[in-house]
């Protein structure tokens, strides 16, 4: 409880300090913050549009989230994200099969060479001591390389572009895509403003996936003995070994889990959004910002999930500022690096609480 | 010959942002805070020093200024872990976000909405001494006065004692906090001077993709280094020397290898040298506390 009132508060700073350093430049906040909220919510299309950006943050939030509790600092999310879209593209494209074994097949299949990735990260910690920070940065370059290597092989490629083939239709998550455009579909629509607006994005699947993965970690960690092995290896890995666990096993096995995470996360991206990876010249920040997600949620599955929506809003309606007032949108990472200072001190957020109280016992004596 | 002066010139080319910014993480963490924001101060650092170096059109005084913005990002790293015991790997986070943001933000609001800065004229540029940037030679510098801070003056022992025992350091009447402060601070003032190396001096402008991940690589290279600022330096160089061996490999005629996987030589290589030489860990013992 104490760790959301402070993310609430720090969000509070945050979007503040952001308003004041809009304010310094000469755009007028209050003008920036209807922008802002006509932007993320005045039409059923920006929510569709939000669910859809919020998608990836959750689940990549989730595993940074998840590898924290077991004490290990998971920056590779970025490497596993790319590692799980190129498999889901991959595999999309040479499969297909019925829908009902297809998407299952390439989503597991992927989620499996991501936990690898990870694992690798986990394995290099508990085997030869080096730090998880620094294998995952060289990790994220490398499968950065690898996945445009592969992008450029001949088949794969989609002729004279920089993408890959598309995916096939059978491995798509995207909700009622085919009947959308179909004639029965688009008569419907027109009738039902609300659902046109609001299915013109590629709505799909993944958000009621990440939702599934949000309890089954709530679940592994706190009502299991592996997660109570996996939280108590990242209190103090010298009590958790006394105790008889396997310390190195149980870290290997998080980043298994947070590499399998962030690398759904990627998958799900490519079989509902993008149906296809390109040529990337650096890294898109999925990870990156899933490291953010995972703070501003203090680590917690729901907290996670909630923050994930947060990021997911003040990213896609942050966009609009940029055409509409001719602010720079890269206030939203000043917000985000605001946020995330505050939450690094919950002490000053006791600063009030502690005068409250020295007021009452000195009232007392 | 010629090929191996080719080598060598980018290797420093490649190493000289890297060592400033490796020298910062050493100044701070040597003093017992973790500065994973590195990356953000050299980024602010990196725009800073352009900015700076176009509107007086002296890049000195641009690279000077680069530096001191990364102090004045670090002090707030400062404030938070010093003072307000923070936890140090996330408020260096935040400033991973706030020195991007900040950055392109600035370079949007004074160069009308672009995100790059225009490119700095060739004869304002660092000059050359011998063939080399000026600025190779003073990294070179740096960490031989970094190096000897710490062996033989009283204030490198007093910022080891504060990153090693700081509450022996105190009843000693070390004043430990401020040593931090002095450490974080001269970390972001180095890493700032790094990134303006990068911005104005091997290439002649900002742009959002400029900082991608330098900041950690430098990082690596401190722990690789094992928080020493020579092994840091040296580490620096073997990571631009495998940079240089892709730029080199890949402008060979007769060789087909894809340059997707060349480039992924230098962070392969890291990596394996990290599983083959990682010893003991000889990280200050109080780091992070």
């Amino acid at each position: 409880m104490k760790n959301f009132l402070v993310s609430l508060l720090s969000i509070f700073l945050g979007l503040l300090l952001g308003g004041l350093v809009l304010k310094l430049s000469g755009i007028n906040p209050l003008d920036a913050y209807t922008v802002m909220i006509e932007g993320a919510f005045s039409q059923p299309n920006y929510i569709s549009y939000i669910i859809i950006r919020s998608t990836p943050l959750i689940l990549t939030g989730l595993s940074v989230a998840f590898a924290f509790k077991t004490g290990l600092f998971n920056i590779g999310t970025e490497g596993q994200f790319i590692v799980g879209a190129l498999t889901a593209t991959f595999l999309g494209f040479y499969f297909n099969f019925n829908p009902w074994l297809q998407i299952p097949v390439v989503m597991i299949l992927s989620c499996f060479a991501s936990s690898l990735y990870g694992g690798l990260a986990g394995y290099l910690k508990a085997r030869f001591g080096v730090h998880e920070v620094l294998s995952t940065i060289m990790l994220n370059w490398l499968a950065l390389y690898l996945s445009n290597f592969f992008v450029f092989i001949e088949g794969f490629r989609r002729p004279d572009t920089e993408t890959t083939e598309f995916i096939n239709q059978s491995a798509s998550i995207t909700l009622l895509e085919n009947w959308k455009v179909s004639e029965s579909g688009m008569a419907w629509l027109e009738n039902h403003t609300f659902w046109k607006s609001f299915l013109r994005p590629p709505f799909n699947a993944g958000i009621f996936i990440a939702l599934i993965m949000v309890f089954l970690i709530w679940f592994i960690l706190e009502k299991t003995t592996f997660g109570f092995k996996l939280k108590a290896t990242g209190f103090s890995q010298l009590a958790s070994r006394y105790a008889g666990i396997n310390t190195n096993l149980k870290m290997t096995q998080a980043m298994m889990i947070s590499g399998a995470l962030s690398g759904l996360a990627g998958a799900l991206h490519v079989m509902g959004v993008s149906k296809n990876v390109a040529v990337l010249a650096a890294h898109e920040g999925y990870g990156f910002d899933g490291i953010a997600v995972a703070l501003i949620g203090s680590n917690h599955p729901v907290g996670v999930l909630l923050s994930g929506f947060f990021l997911g809003t003040l990213k896609y309606s942050g966009q609009k500022l940029q055409s509409a007032l001719e602010a720079p949108s890269e206030v939203i990472s000043i917000m985000i690096g605001v946020i995330i200072f505050f939450i690094a001190i919950p002490s000053i957020f006791n600063w009030p609480l502690k005068i409250l109280s020295r007021i009452k016992k000195e009232s007392k004596q | 010959m010629n090929d191996l002066i080719i080598i060598f010139t980018t290797t420093l080319m490649y190493s000289t942002p890297l060592i400033f910014v490796s020298l910062g993480g050493v100044m701070s963490e040597k003093s017992g805070i973790i500065n994973i924001g590195l990356e953000g101060m050299m980024t602010l650092g990196a725009f800073v020093a352009s900015w700076i170096a176009l509107t007086t059109g002296n890049p000195w005084l641009g690279f000077l200024s680069g530096g001191f913005a990364g102090l004045l990002l670090a002090s707030l790293h400062a404030l938070a872990s010093i003072y307000w015991g923070a936890n140090q790997v996330v408020s260096g986070m935040a400033m991973n976000f706030l020195g991007g943001g900040i950055s392109i933000f600035l370079c949007r609001i004074f160069f009308e909405g672009a995100s790059m800065t225009p490119p700095l004229d060739l004869a304002l540029k660092i000059p050359l001494i011998f063939n080399q940037y000026a600025t190779v030679y003073l990294s070179f510098i740096t960490t031989l006065i970094i190096w000897f801070i710490f062996k033989f003056t009283k204030l490198g022992l007093r910022i080891i004692s504060a990153g090693e025992h700081p509450k022996a350091a105190i009843s000693a009447g070390v004043k430990v906090n401020f040593y931090r402060t002095f450490g974080v601070l001269a970390s972001g003032f180095l890493a700032g001077l790094g990134g303006g190396s990068l911005s104005i001096v091997i290439v002649s402008n900002f742009r959002p993709t400029l900082i991608s991940g330098q900041g950690f690589i430098a990082l690596a290279a401190l722990i690789f280094g094992k928080w020493n600022p020579v092994g840091s330096m040296l580490a620096c160089l073997f990571f631009g020397f495998s940079q240089a061996l892709v730029v080199y490999i890949g402008g060979l005629e007769n060789v087909q290898i894809s340059s997707q996987l060349l480039s992924a030589l230098p962070y392969v290589l890291t990596l394996v040298v990290l599983v083959s030489f990682m010893g003991k860990s000889t990280a200050p013992s109080a780091l992070g506390q």
